[in-house]
């Protein structure tokens, strides 16, 4: 059942309202403005699809328009953050951080300078614009470099608050957002911090596999969950933050279930899951089903219809979590 | 207005810098010598008259910011740090060992006063506009340098970043190109072409400027009109010798990236104190 705590939405399984993360984001960047005069944000041209338009139109003189150059939009981002801003800067997730990894690396993380990289249109759900726009490598482009801080919130309201929390965490962030628009879950009383996976749904009976989510798919964990109610016992996770992941909770709910489900819209290589099992797997290994696109490119679709062709949707977490219960590790 | 006995003063500087790039690089035992020998006399003027700084407090609010873009020639930027008293000039011999705040490639979490952390050519500009772009926001009257190769305008980084500080008008920063015309493949009018370097930066709204970089007055003199154009962000075209002070390593592309042996620094070093000599007989 629905973990009281998470203060979900009520409708949450009945018509939820549908909003994409980047919104939640673009609505941050409007309280940023307002409370502290060293965000700025850089734009590379893409100032309405990223939801940075708004911010543009209140705070012209706190907006800079970089041009279709994303490493230059690193760079500019870094000396900016040198001299005491906190950019953030906003394109789509396969240009930055794809295209400008390398001045990340160096000019962001091992400067070690609060930059904030949004990167939108994360996942097969960009939908039609196919492969090339639909990045799913990023999280695993991320996690990698010292000093910087992952986040994938799971909706519009999560997204907003991971903005609010970028901004006040003093180092380089990257936040995962989505363009299309997906189920919204929490609402603003739901707790986040930087860290601390949340839990969004526990059975009351003995539990027997552990889901961990990340992103918008975490609507569709909790709907297998549901649906699964009777037939496996489950708890799921929103790790809204790849790093640092939340040892303590992952490893806690992996010795109660014994087995481990992980689900997100990524690689299944270098995402989230991996994070997850590279830290079971030091220290208390149990089986894993890794629900994400098994080392493909995406393709042009409806996003629905592509999170079904890549396996990604609530039947294949279901059938996840049937097969990761039959190989659990019982104690 | 540069006095003789400045210009006496900073020329000397430039030669200790170079007494210490070869001491430093011959302990080391790998980095590159060519382009920090060329860029001696550039660093001299920057650190002992030109730039406003504390050594003693690099974190200072207010202090010009120096981004080098070209992270592999950062012996002559330690060696000047050190001569201005940043810390000492024995630390110089630590370079590119372990545990040193000397590294390879400067990071600037390791030593204060770095600015930025460099190496991976094209990115420098960037972070200089970007420093520079902030401070014009909040009125702040420091002024921002990079210092760059021409080898590194071979990266398209470089072009955006000029791109944007143009079109920005970013008057409070000067760019030093060291134009040596060397890179690590050769000549790099052979490996990429940079002509007409002027007249690209011309055409990306920059005020361009040309001197000899070897020649201190005339390089102090091209920043001072950098000080005096409102409406454009300046890069001085500074043509340097490759290895200059060391007649045999002069012009010679294949010590961009290597350091001399000891016996070959013993040489330099005494080819060195007689320029010395020379510059303390000259201003007599």
């Amino acid at each position: 059942m629905i973990y009281q705590s998470a203060k979900l939405k009520e409708n949450l399984f009945n018509n939820p309202e549908m909003a994409p993360t980047r919104d939640g984001f673009g609505k941050a960047l409007l309280e940023l403005g307002e409370k502290d005069p060293r965000v700025v944000v850089l734009c590379a041209d893409l100032a309405e699809s990223t939801r940075v338009l708004p911010f543009k139109e209140k705070y012209p003189s706190a907006y800079i328009e970089i041009g279709v150059a994303e490493q230059n939009l690193a760079t500019v981002a870094a000396g900016l953050a040198n001299y005491g801003k906190i950019p953030f800067i906003t394109s789509y997730a396969t240009f930055s951080p794809g295209r400008n990894n390398e001045q990340i690396r160096t000019t962001i993380s091992l400067n070690n300078v609060p930059v904030k990289i949004a990167g939108s249109h994360a996942g097969l759900s960009v939908g039609p614009d196919g492969a090339t726009h639909q990045a799913l490598e990023d999280i695993a482009l991320m996690r990698v470099q010292p000093n910087m801080t992952v986040l994938s919130p799971c909706d519009a309201e999560e997204a907003r608050k991971a903005t609010l929390a970028a901004a006040a965490h003093d180092g380089p962030v990257y936040i995962r957002l989505a363009r299309e628009k997906t189920p919204q879950m929490t609402t603003t009383e739901t707790p986040f911090e930087i860290g601390k996976a949340t839990l969004l749904w526990e059975s009351p009976q003995k539990v027997e596999v552990a889901v961990f989510a990340t992103g918008p798919l975490a609507y569709r964990a909790l709907v297998a969950a549901k649906e699964l109610e009777h037939e496996v016992h489950t708890t799921v996770y929103n790790l809204h933050t790849i790093k640092p992941l939340d040892k303590e909770a992952i490893l806690a709910a992996a010795k109660e279930a014994g087995a481990v489900v992980t689900v997100e819209e990524h690689q299944r290589m270098g995402g989230m899951g991996s994070a997850v099992a590279e830290l079971l797997a030091a220290e208390w290994p149990v089986p894993v089903e890794f629900i994400g696109v098994n080392d493909s490119f995406g393709q042009s679709g409806k996003p629905d219809e592509l999170i079904e062709h890549y396996g990604l949707g609530v039947s294949h977490i279901k059938e996840a979590i049937r097969k990761v219960s039959a190989r659990a590790v019982r104690s | 207005m540069l006095t003789q006995e400045k210009l006496q003063e900073l020329e000397l500087k430039a030669e200790a810098i170079r007494e210490t790039i070869i001491e430093m690089l011959v302990a080391a035992g790998s980095g590159h010598t060519a382009g920090p020998m060329g860029m001696a006399d550039i660093f001299a003027a920057l650190y002992f008259y030109i730039l406003n700084h504390d050594p003693k407090n690099p974190a200072w609010d207010e202090r010009d910011r120096l981004i080098l873009s070209n992270g592999h020639i950062v012996p002559v930027r330690y060696a000047a740090m050190a001569h201005a008293g940043y810390f000492s000039v024995e630390e110089c011999l630590t370079l590119r060992k372990f545990g040193s705040r000397l590294q390879g490639h400067p990071e600037r979490l390791r030593l204060p006063g770095l600015e930025t952390t460099s190496g991976p050519l094209g990115s420098g500009l960037g972070q200089a506009a970007g420093i520079a772009y902030g401070a014009r926001m909040d009125n702040k009257k420091f002024r921002v340098y990079c210092a760059m190769s021409d080898g590194e305008h071979d990266a398209g980084n470089v072009w955006e970043s000029a791109m944007f500080a143009g079109a920005n008008k970013l008057s409070n920063l000067t760019v030093v190109i060291d134009r040596n015309n060397i890179q690590i493949d050769g000549m790099t009018e052979n490996v990429m072409p940079l002509e007409n370097l002027r007249a690209k930066y011309e055409a990306f709204n920059w005020h361009v400027l040309e001197c000899d970089g070897n020649n201190i007055a005339a390089f102090v003199e091209m920043v001072d009109e950098a000080k005096a154009i409102y409406e454009k962000p300046t890069v001085i075209i500074a043509h340097t010798i490759p290895g200059k002070g060391i007649k045999e390593i002069e012009f010679d592309y294949q010590w961009h990236g290597k350091a001399p042996t000891a016996e070959e620094a013993k040489k330099f070093l005494n080819e060195l104190r007689t320029l010395k000599g020379k510059i303390e007989s000259e201003h007599q």
